[in-house]
């Protein structure tokens, strides 16, 4: 049995909002079945009495003064949008159909 | 001139035999000798800013004439991997999802490069998103590896470490998540360090997966690189995992190295890291490499880290995961690409068509695993799994720094294979950064010096030192022992001129 059905794909890409194609299911989904049955060994290796690592080096939480420091003016954080509308992002419609 | 090392060349400015803008000029013209195209020559660099570097030249040489120069390397010329933002020059990730975006921010590594003085000649190729071990797949075409042009310089760093190769630039800043400095630095016969994680900041260093990205120097000698991780290395408030110790004595250890006295230390060969599919010119040159420490005073062993057969797996539960989380943001709404399909799309359309033409193969490839592997039902068995065995990686490495000072492997189990070769095949490229990745997982400094050539294929061949976390200084001080040892053997220096502009020449 693979590890992942091209439906599974679709229905990933879906949630990783990446809208691919017939041809591009066909070419990614056995090459991710490939690296998921590779990847799959990993089941079973440590114990439950091995801690996870999130970081390799331990973290501890930061703070930092609260003080005003200069941040970017609105024509510089608008300066790569797609568009611009009275000095703000402007997007597509929010809601889809059946909202 | 262009042949010089940055320390050397440092010098030459100090004493006043050359100009800054000489030197950036000099780069430049080389720049447009060799880079070419996407389809032909190097083609290291996606953008080059001769006038801006000019300009940056010009102000080193005012400062050095009034004699003050803001840092030893003032007016020596880098590179910078387009990974890592710079205010007023595109910064894309070698993505079309970025093209053309010019970043309102430095990174802290280059606002330090700037506050240095050093002039910035562009910004160099790579992987998309820095996915991949061969820069093929960068949006914009591979870069050539300048030894044989038919062959991957490595990745996702290919660019840095060509450029430096091929003496387009005398230093470069790579980024490394799982080998994306040392191994293209292994396969073009250059100096590549990946330093402890959280000791050179990650603030503007566009994130792959945040907890293993690390940024470092891409050189020619051990010693440039010390010099390059000293002045980007140390604390910065703006990254909340830097790691609060000062980047220093890199240089002294590299200077202390190149005495070739290695008596007193202890070297631990890692024995998973050899064997069946590792090419006998790479393992030979290890070797010899191994052979010459002994010969400098070191005491050899062979040490065991049974769960790094587990690394691969691991990192490619772990990376896809933050990747997946962190290419979120490229959503088509703030910056970058936008792509609205017919109608009166939705936003979430609009995203969905953007990402699909915005995003290549490798990093669709990522996204959905690191999806799948965080999906619930899966997360245990996948993403915990996998969190768990670096803890037994970090244990591992613990073990072994307890009886030996560094540990050694090569740094890639082959030397650079052909173009296309393994582009669509993802394990296969995977298989590339066996020998890196642990470093990754457990945050431990690596560097790959140049080895010699590999007397099957005559292509460079990497040696990998390991060292314990903030313990880099030790990297510098072997690397700098085995790279004087190997420079007098082979009489010079692995990479002159003269043979690799024949190659280049030959490979047109």
């Amino acid at each position: 049995m693979p590890e992942i059905s091209r439906d599974e794909v679709a229905r990933l890409a879906d949630l990783a909002r990446i809208d691919l194609d017939d041809a591009e299911l066909d070419h990614l989904a056995p090459q991710l079945d490939v690296i998921l049955e590779s990847v799959a060994s990993i089941q079973g290796v440590a114990g439950d009495d091995v801690p996870p690592t999130s970081h390799p080096i331990p973290l501890t939480n930061v703070f930092r003064d609260d003080v005003v420091r200069p941040g970017l003016t609105p024509e510089q954080a608008l300066a790569g949008a797609p568009e611009v509308e009275e000095q703000r992002f402007s997007v597509p419609r929010i809601l889809g159909d059946e909202q | 001139m262009i042949t010089r090392s940055a320390a050397e060349l440092a010098d030459a400015l100090a004493a006043g035999e050359t100009t800054s803008v000489e030197l950036t000029r000099a780069h430049l013209d080389r720049i447009g000798a060799v880079d070419g195209t996407a389809e032909e020559g190097v083609h290291a660099f996606l953008h080059v800013d001769a006038e801006g570097a000019l300009a940056t030249a010009a102000e080193s040489d005012a400062r050095r004439a009034a004699g003050e120069p803001l840092h030893r390397l003032d007016g020596v010329p880098i590179a910078v991997k387009d990974v890592l933002t710079t205010q007023g020059m595109p910064t894309t990730c070698a993505s079309r999802i970025l093209e053309g975006w010019v970043p309102p921010y430095d990174a802290t590594v280059v606002a330090r490069i700037r506050a240095a003085g050093l002039p910035i000649l562009g910004k160099t190729n790579m992987d998309e998103f820095a996915m991949g071990s061969s820069t093929e797949h960068s949006a914009y075409g591979p870069t050539r590896n300048p030894w044989s042009l038919d062959r991957i310089p490595g990745g996702s760093g290919g660019g840095s470490a060509a450029a430096v190769a091929a003496f387009e630039a005398p230093l470069a800043v790579g980024t490394d998540t799982g080998g994306s400095i040392r191994q293209p630095g292994a396969v073009t016969g250059t100096v590549g360090v990946k330093p402890t994680y959280g000791s050179v900041s990650r603030y503007g260093l566009v994130a792959m997966a945040n907890s293993l990205d690390q940024a470092g120097p891409v050189t020619r000698t051990v010693l440039d690189a010390a010099l390059l991780h000293e002045l980007i290395g140390g604390h910065d408030p703006l990254d909340s995992t830097s790691v609060d110790a000062p980047a220093t004595g890199f240089v002294a250890a590299a200077e202390q190295g190149a005495t070739g006295d290695l008596a007193g230390l202890k070297v631990g060969v890692i024995t998973e890291l050899a064997g069946e599919g590792w090419q006998p010119g790479v393992m030979s040159r290890f070797q010899e490499s191994v052979d010459l420490l002994a010969k400098l005073g070191a005491e050899v062993v062979e040490v065991s880290c049974p769960s790094f057969v587990h690394a691969m797996a691991a990192y490619y539960l772990v990376m896809p995961a933050e990747a997946s989380s962190n290419l979120a943001k490229f959503d088509a709404m703030r910056y970058g690409l936008r792509v609205v399909p017919e109608g009166t799309p939705s936003a979430e359309e609009v995203m969905k068509a953007t990402r699909d033409a915005g995003f290549g193969d490798e990093v669709k490839r990522r996204i959905i695993i690191g999806t799948y592997a965080l999906s619930s039902g899966y997360y245990d068995a996948y993403y915990g799994q996998a969190q768990k065995v670096r803890t037994l990686i970090s244990r591992d490495f613990a073990a072994a720094y307890d009886q030996v000072d560094v540990l050694v492997s090569p740094t890639s189990p082959s030397t650079a294979f052909p173009l296309g070769e393994k582009l669509d095949d993802p394990l296969a490229m995977y298989l590339q950064d066996l020998a890196t990745i642990p470093a990754n997982l457990a945050g431990v400094p690596g560097i790959s010096v140049p080895a010699g050539l590999a007397a099957d294929d005559g292509l460079p061949v990497g040696f990998q030192i390991l060292a314990p976390a903030l313990a880099d200084d030790r990297l510098y001080r072997v690397g700098a022992a085995l790279e004087g040892a190997l420079t007098a053997q082979w009489g010079g220096p692995l990479l002159g001129l003269d043979k690799l502009d024949a190659r280049i020449e030959g490979g047109k």
